[in-house]
């Protein structure tokens, strides 16, 4: 049963995530990557990670792809993006060349079998319950960082998307532009 | 048998695919996208060594990196709007403004 599944969510994800690279419309493009991520989230599952399942679909789909959604309003999307060919069969030989190499580079020390578990997962607890008990402890500096990072980016991105907001692109007339247009 | 060099495989494909369209794309949106599938593909790979190795600590990092990657939309995002603003464009060739 749990090969079935793998095999099916690999084939969906690489084909979903295909169409989001490869798609010339941005609708099309983040609908097939919202999907992919649904489905990581049912490889994660399959691994036993339930909590981080659940934070891939609350985090990731929930919101960063509902950020996507919003961002896409200021846009213009309607219309297809141009890209400029620069013989496509180059740039897909030089991707796969430096993800190959990457993925040879990172995959080495696991064929070594030079990894030790530092953290293993304490007995008798779910995997929520394991989760906590590590990341309380061992990693509760890191934790603390990235928490203040996030309202760091917070603040940023309030600010960044707030400035100018009561200048409407939409509902402009076209000759009061304040200075959107010089600097173009 | 699934065994982890299989995931080690399907994260490896992912990158790639995020990779190529890192490479091809030329809208900064779409951009945006090819980074957060190589993300997804590196979280992939550390669950699955998490729970090949029967170690916490990749689940960890696939947190880190679900926190580092929503930072990034955040702020990349606000830097997109501002950009629009400015210049009526996401598209990466138009922003040739260095003109040497």
């Amino acid at each position: 049963m749990i090969p079935f599944a793998f095999y099916l969510f690999a084939v969906l994800i690489t084909g979903l995530f295909l169409v989001a690279v490869l798609s010339r419309n941005v609708l099309y493009a983040m609908t097939s990557l919202a999907a992919g991520m649904v489905l990581i989230s049912g490889l994660f599952f399959i691994l036993g990670a339930d909590f981080l399942g659940v934070v891939q679909l609350i985090v990731y789909v929930g919101a960063v792809m509902g950020l996507y959604a919003f961002a896409m309003m200021f846009f213009d999307v309607s219309r297809e993006v141009r890209e400029t060919r620069s013989n496509p069969w180059l740039v897909f030989l030089l991707g796969g060349g430096i993800a190959l190499m990457l993925v040879v580079m990172f995959a080495a020390p696991i064929v070594g079998d030079s990894v030790k578990a530092l953290y293993p997962p304490v007995a008798h607890t779910t995997n929520p319950q394991a989760v906590g008990l590590v990341l309380f402890t061992k990693y509760l500096l890191p934790f603390e960082v990235a928490s203040v990072m996030l309202l760091v980016a917070m603040i940023a991105g309030i600010i960044l998307a707030g400035r100018k907001m009561e200048i409407s692109l939409s509902a402009m007339d076209e000759d009061i532009l304040p200075e959107t247009k010089e600097n173009a | 048998m699934i065994t982890l060099n299989h995931y080690l495989i399907l994260s490896g494909i992912l990158f790639a695919i995020g990779l190529t369209g890192v490479v091809r794309r030329r809208n900064l949106l779409m951009l945006f996208f090819a980074t957060e599938i190589m993300l997804n593909a590196a979280n992939i790979a550390f669950a699955a060594i998490s729970s090949y190795l029967h170690d916490m600590s990749g689940q960890m990092f696939a947190f880190f990196i679900i926190a580092v990657a929503a930072s990034e939309v955040a702020v990349g995002l606000g830097l997109l709007i501002l950009l629009y603003k400015k210049y009526g464009t996401i598209n990466l060739d138009d922003f040739t403004i260095m003109k040497g």
